[in-house]
């Protein structure tokens, strides 16, 4: 095995431009699929990353100014949600989950803790807010109902809110300054979701209308779903929007005035989009793939062509035509193992040094090899490398000495 | 009917058609041959007498259609690829006009290539094709790539190649043909002290010169082999080795 390997390897240095423009077209077909799947991947981490934030099943629904007539009312008119809005979706939308309102103190607040104070986004929710936010408890914990209830002055804070305010102190059972008004902080929240996501004051939403002095008002209504079928979630959040328009005189189909987002059905519409992609870099992939092989098996044709005298001898000396396919076959093996290996190592190089720049760009996210479909496609790529080289090889073996032997030198 | 044990070749009515289409060309119709152990013998005829056939069937790389061939001793008839490149590598030397060495490799590499297929391990390998090369004169050429040698070490190089595995039988096509006269004798003498050695030498040539150096010539004609011909003994049987000086 070895005595074959080191013929085929001075066979091979002979021909170091045959051998190094055939390794080429493979090593560059690997890498094309190494680079492709790492970007098919990095799309794929993209979409993920995108809707990291919020439940993947979570429904939005803020109000607007109605666009048609309906009822004997013109349109212009502001559609203002309020708690009943929120009890009413609840009891007669079964799919729906969690839900919470959404009452935004407009603009950022100086928020103080003694002398240190910054500008934060406080939001006045109810409980389920948490699983619509996806947010993890650090410390403490979340709003309670009883919070709403009694209209606690209470609040939940971001890590980086904590961070400003309270260094690497313990928040709990300390007090915040929010316009005038001392909140007792209760818990501490992470998010995925990111810096923003972090600077954010929750309190419960009855102490925030209190404060505006507007007790009724929800400025929007956030759902999740219990079920992520996509057309199931349709329904529901169709469902929601026409008891919200049926509950505020608005024309069923105005969708102006009562604005729906379904978080699902983007996140299913972008999968679709990108599981297509996948299928298109797959081929393409494949495609570089076919295209080296068919490169290998060609230059090895060309070869034997070129090599009919170089056989001829090594027959007349005694080669067994069975170690004359053998040679032709490892040589091809050789050439596409070592190249695609090379094509793979140097793929996946500049792909971690992409994930590792970590280069902002919007859907693209972490691009990573799947090393296991990779090593698939390497193996692939020798099968087919011994493939290319059979043919080629059996027509080697049928090289007749004398006449290759005739010819002149 | 068993050959003599002395008989390196024996040819009984050896005949060989080749087709195409419909046309058939019969090249060797016939042919008895028979070469004692230790003979040089000479095989001249022109171009389309069947000659470059004998020399394939007598090497093992072309097939018959009838009659025996014996290679020493051993009936050679419809053997399989595999079974041909191996009684060819054990038992059959070939030298050719053009050399026929690896440009790629170096003169030992050359010579021990046989070996190689032999299935024989690369320091055994190295060891006698150093020893086939010093007896041909070119153990100090032993790494030198067969561009940087002259025709006649290219062919001595080839002559060492054909010897390494010991054959019974040296088959050689026009060996001096790319070789001046001086260098041609060269050869020549390098055969018959082989030959004195022991070796079984067979010369397909058209020169004459060249011819009368083996102890009888056998001339083919129209895939026959002509009978009369004042160097060869009558029967074809000669004396083994010496019985006809080539001078």
């Amino acid at each position: 095995m070895l005595e074959a390997a080191l013929e085929i390897l001075s066979v091979l240095g002979r021909n170091r431009l045959r051998t190094v423009l055939t390794a080429l077209s493979v090593a560059w077909g690997v890498f094309m699929l190494a680079l492709l799947l790492g970007a098919g991947h990095g799309l794929e981490n993209g979409v993920d990353w995108e809707f990291r934030d919020d439940a993947v099943t979570s429904v939005w629904v803020r109000s607007g100014k109605t666009s048609l007539p309906f009822a004997g009312r013109g349109p212009g008119r502001d559609v203002r949600f309020t708690n009943d809005d929120y009890e009413a979706a609840g009891r007669e939308v079964p799919a729906i989950e969690y839900r919470s309102g959404a009452f935004y103190l407009w603009g950022e607040f100086q928020v103080r803790h003694r002398n240190q104070h910054s500008a934060f986004d406080v939001l006045g929710v109810h409980p389920g807010f948490r699983h619509v936010e996806k947010a993890e408890m650090v410390r403490g914990r979340f709003l309670h109902d009883v919070d709403l209830e009694e209209r606690r002055k209470v609040a939940v804070i971001g890590t980086k809110v904590r961070q400003s305010l309270f260094g690497d102190d313990d928040p709990l059972g300390k007090r915040i300054e929010i316009r005038g008004l001392a909140f007792l902080v209760v818990g501490e929240y992470e998010d995925v979701g990111g810096e923003a996501e972090l600077r954010k004051i929750y309190v419960p939403i009855t102490t925030a209308q209190l404060l505006y002095n507007s007790p009724e008002r929800i400025h929007s209504l956030v759902f999740t779903l219990s079920n992520n079928d996509l057309e199931e979630s349709r329904l529901a959040s169709e469902s929601i929007r026409l008891l919200l328009a049926r509950r505020h005189d608005v024309a069923p189909e105005d969708r102006r005035a009562i604005r729906v987002h379904n978080n699902l059905e983007e996140y299913k519409r972008l999968t679709a989009v990108f599981g297509w992609i996948h299928v298109f870099v797959w081929i393409v992939a494949l495609g570089t793939l076919l295209a080296g092989v068919v490169g290998v098996g060609n230059i090895m044709l060309v070869a034997v062509a070129e090599r009919t005298k170089e056989i001829g001898i090594r027959k007349a000396i005694g080669a067994t035509p069975r170690s004359i396919v053998g040679m032709i076959v490892c040589e091809a093996v050789l050439i596409t193992a070592v190249s695609g290996y090379a094509g793979l190592v140097a793929g996946v190089l500049l792909v971690e040094a992409i994930a590792n720049a970590a280069i902002e760009l919007p859907l693209f996210r972490n691009p990573a090899v799947d090393l296991r479909i990779t090593w698939i496609a390497t193996l692939i790529l020798i099968v087919c490398g011994a493939l290319a080289g059979l043919f080629p090889a059996l027509r080697a073996a049928r090289v007749d000495p004398i006449v290759a032997l005739r010819e002149g030198d | 009917m068993s050959p003599s044990p002395g008989a390196v070749v024996r040819l009984e009515a050896v005949s060989k058609t080749y087709r195409s289409g419909k046309e058939a060309l019969a090249v060797l119709k016939n042919v008895d041959l028979r070469v004692e152990r230790g003979e040089m013998v000479a095989i001249m005829g022109s171009s389309g007498s069947g000659k470059s056939t004998l020399l394939n069937i007598l090497g093992i790389l072309d097939r018959y259609d009838s009659g025996a061939y014996y290679l020493d001793g051993r009936l050679i008839r419809n053997l399989g690829e595999r079974e041909a490149a191996r009684f060819r590598n054990r038992f059959v030397g070939f030298v050719f006009q053009a050399f026929n060495l690896l440009a790629f490799k170096t003169a030992l590499e050359n010579v021990a290539l046989p070996l190689y297929y032999r299935g024989v391990g690369r320091r055994a390998r190295t060891r006698d094709a150093l020893e086939y090369l010093e007896r041909v004169g070119l153990s100090g050429r032993a790494h030198h790539r067969p561009a940087e040698l002259s025709g006649g070490e290219r062919q001595r190089v080839a002559v060492a190649r054909a010897l390494v595995t010991q054959p019974e039988l040296l088959l050689a096509d026009e060996p001096t043909g790319a070789l001046d006269t001086q260098t041609s004798y060269e050869l020549m003498d390098l055969f018959e002290e082989l030959n004195a050695a022991g070796l079984t030498v067979l010369i397909v040539t058209h020169e004459h010169d060249i011819a009368e150096r083996a102890h009888r010539i056998v001339r083919l004609r129209d895939g026959r082999i002509e009978h009369g011909d004042p160097t060869t003994t009558d029967e074809g049987h000669p004396p083994p080795n010496g019985g006809f000086p080539p001078c």
